[in-house]
């Protein structure tokens, strides 16, 4: 067997490689032939409010699948991984709101809120956004680069658990009030909104919408395998030892701080990833994105699914997003009590979270 | 946080004297064992809030010796272990790995690097990994995160572990989960781990604690087989099992070296009756 397919058989079993490549068929070819092919008024024709849904929920399963990798795989509980997300979106939406040019409201070539403002010059932090490449870059650099410089500190001050999880809240609860001041550079509370293009392409007609979905699709699916190499390697072993004994780790001759900073500064940068690739499909970056409640709710996702898995990462992230934004719709005040009542119910019942419990059904079955 | 405030890491320790300075130049070669001695523990002295948990002690141990060390609980014996790995930083003293290695200046994965193996009083392996996985990640081995992502076993690792498998008699448990183990199970594959890293010098903290008398009786051929290919330092407190394999005994008391000789001598000590023995 060649290199290629052993990785293959490595990766997952015949079964596996099935359901993904169904779950691949349904995102590549299903959804953009309803949405496109077929047209409005037939039963089978799939609007742009399902498509810009489970484009979002994808985005949201990303980052699911990051916290998973640091938190169910390294045991590093993180409440601020919302920051890197907002900050890849921010990064990016940089770039959308240039793209805007002068067909603002105010008819200048200077975002909305900048002229607003009175601003004559790009802040320092804008240099080059008008490049798509740039934004590109700064999606990866800016959130990793944080994770690196914050992870270095903690991890070699030997900061862990909960102590851990507090600073990454406070992290990103600071980083939310930075944003949230106009001068700061960022739009303040409203954020970037009102995009018209990328890459010079109108970016609300439904091609470069379904464009935008297959890229998160692809995304998400290359995370996942990505992820599922890094969690079968050795690599991945240590992790998981690291989260279980880490002076034993130690003492065999691996420094943990190494071990933990890697997958961490990696879990922050498919973060800031998604953030780009939701910002243009949802339409509106802000601050909010960083409160600390945003942060909290990965947690829950992950935990609902099941820890240490990747799969239940986003099979959690699908199932608390659907649910959201079917009570956020019928019920919107009831959400935050049946968002809580999911997770006392999910630590007390499901301690493996949902794909725990088919496994638990399947031991009793066989 | 596993650091208590006031705690200096071994990067944050400035350097005594000089001669130190050059040690830590050539800590990267190989440790020097010219004269015989694979440790020398020179007047540690170690305390936490106000208890002294070592006293100005002071120890060698010779390349190949099997030493075993008693004490009553609270003589200092895992603090001494947690002084020589570099868990725990002495407030004086020093600690030389060989002629030339300063223990005191590196950190945990660094002892271990250098050839220090140990292993815990409380059976610490990785719960939620099978046996072989325990052996294979403990295994000496380019142990940087670059190396780890792209690394496979080869043929003549197989091998290794599959010899150490055998060692600690747990061929048919490979695919196990170790934390499925017995107690007794689970000291031995703490010990199989220890054999992998391949450590020069070893230190077992209460080795056979939990053990049926099987298995202490098959510890004791074990560690008598490998005293003289390594060195090992015994913590115990089962007399029997120190009577068995002992050369030489050190008794700690209150955090310094009451006696010291061969095991009839100590045992007839008035002093280590009194304190210990006796008791």
């Amino acid at each position: 067997m060649g290199p290629v397919s052993l990785l293959i058989a490595r990766l997952y079993g015949p079964r596996g490689w099935m359901t993904l490549a169904a779950f691949a068929l349904a995102l590549f070819v299903v959804f953009p032939l309803c949405n496109l092919a077929i047209p409005e008024g037939n039963p089978l024709h799939l609007s742009a409010y399902w498509v810009s849904l489970v484009g979002k929920i994808m985005c949201y399963a990303i980052v699911a699948l990051a916290m998973d990798l640091a938190w169910g795989y390294a045991g590093i509980l993180s409440l601020g991984h919302g920051l890197f997300f907002a900050l890849g979106g921010y990064a990016f939406g940089m770039y959308l709101m240039r793209q805007i040019g002068s067909d603002g409201q105010y008819k200048a070539n200077m975002p909305d809120f900048m002229v607003f403002l009175d601003w004559k010059e790009f802040p320092w932090a804008w240099w080059n956004s008008d490049q798509f490449w740039w934004c590109a870059l700064l999606v990866v650099l800016v959130p990793g680069l944080l994770a690196f410089v914050f992870g270095f500190f903690a991890f070699r001050s030997r900061i862990k658990g909960v102590y851990f999880s507090i600073i990454t809240q406070a992290l990103t609860y600071a980083a939310m009030l930075l944003f949230f001041r106009n001068a700061t550079g960022f739009g303040g509370n409203n954020g970037f909104t009102d995009f018209k293009r990328i890459l010079d392409i109108p970016v609300a007609i439904p091609s470069t919408r379904m464009a935008l979905f297959a890229i998160t699709a692809a995304t998400l699916i290359g995370s996942l395998l990505l992820g599922r190499y890094i969690v079968t390697s050795k690599f991945g072993r240590i992790l998981a030892a690291i989260r279980d004994a880490e002076s034993r780790v130690m003492f065999c001759g691996y420094n943990p701080v190494h071990y933990k900073l890697a997958i961490w500064t990696f879990s922050a940068v498919l973060c800031g990833i998604a953030g780009a690739l939701y910002v243009p499909q949802v339409g509106i970056i802000n601050p909010s994105e960083m409160s600390p409640a945003n942060s909290i709710e990965i947690a829950i996702w992950v935990a609902v699914g099941g820890r240490g898995t990747l799969v239940g990462a986003i099979v959690g992230a699908g199932l608390v997003n659907g649910a959201k934004s079917y009570f956020t719709q019928a019920f919107p005040e009831y959400w935050l009590y049946v968002l809580g009542l999911i997770f006392i119910l999910v630590t007390l019942f499901m301690p493996k979270g949902v794909v725990g419990l088919w496994s638990q059904w399947k031991n009793r079955s066989a | 946080m596993e650091k208590p405030l006031g705690v200096e890491t071994a990067s944050e320790r400035p350097s005594i004297d000089p001669a130190v300075d050059f040690a830590r130049a050539i800590e990267h070669g190989k440790p020097d064992f010219a004269h015989g001695v694979i440790l020398y523990l020179d007047d540690i002295s170690v305390s936490f809030d106000g208890f002294q948990a070592l006293n100005k002690l002071s120890l060698a141990i010779d390349v190949g010796e099997l030493r075993c060390i008693i004490g009553p609980n609270g003589a200092g014996k895992t603090t001494m272990m947690d002084v020589i790995t570099g868990k725990t930083r002495p407030d004086s003293g020093t600690v030389f790995f060989g002629q030339n290695i300063d223990l005191l200046k590196m950190t945990e994965p660094e002892v271990a690097h250098a050839g220090v193996g140990r292993k815990f009083q409380k059976p610490t392996i990785f719960e939620q990994h099978t046996v072989f996985e325990n052996l294979e990640l403990s295994m000496k081995a380019d142990k940087r995160v670059r190396n780890t992502l792209f690394a496979k076993l080869n043929s003549e690792q197989r091998d290794r572990i599959a010899e150490t498998l055998r060692q600690i008699r747990l061929e048919d448990a490979a695919s196990r989960i170790a934390g499925l183990l017995s107690h007794g199970q689970k000291q031995w594959l703490e010990i199989g781990m220890l054999l992998m890293q391949e450590p020069k010098l070893l230190l077992l903290d209460e080795p056979v604690a939990g053990m049926s008398d099987d298995e202490t009786e098959r510890t004791a051929e074990l560690f008598l087989a490998l005293a003289g290919k390594r060195s090992l330092v015994v913590v115990e407190h089962d007399m029997a099992f120190v009577a068995k394999i002992a050369r030489t005994v050190t008794v700690l008391h209150e955090g310094s070296v009451l006696a010291e000789g061969p095991m009839e001598r100590v045992q007839n000590d008035p002093r280590v009756i009194e304190v210990y023995l006796g008791r």
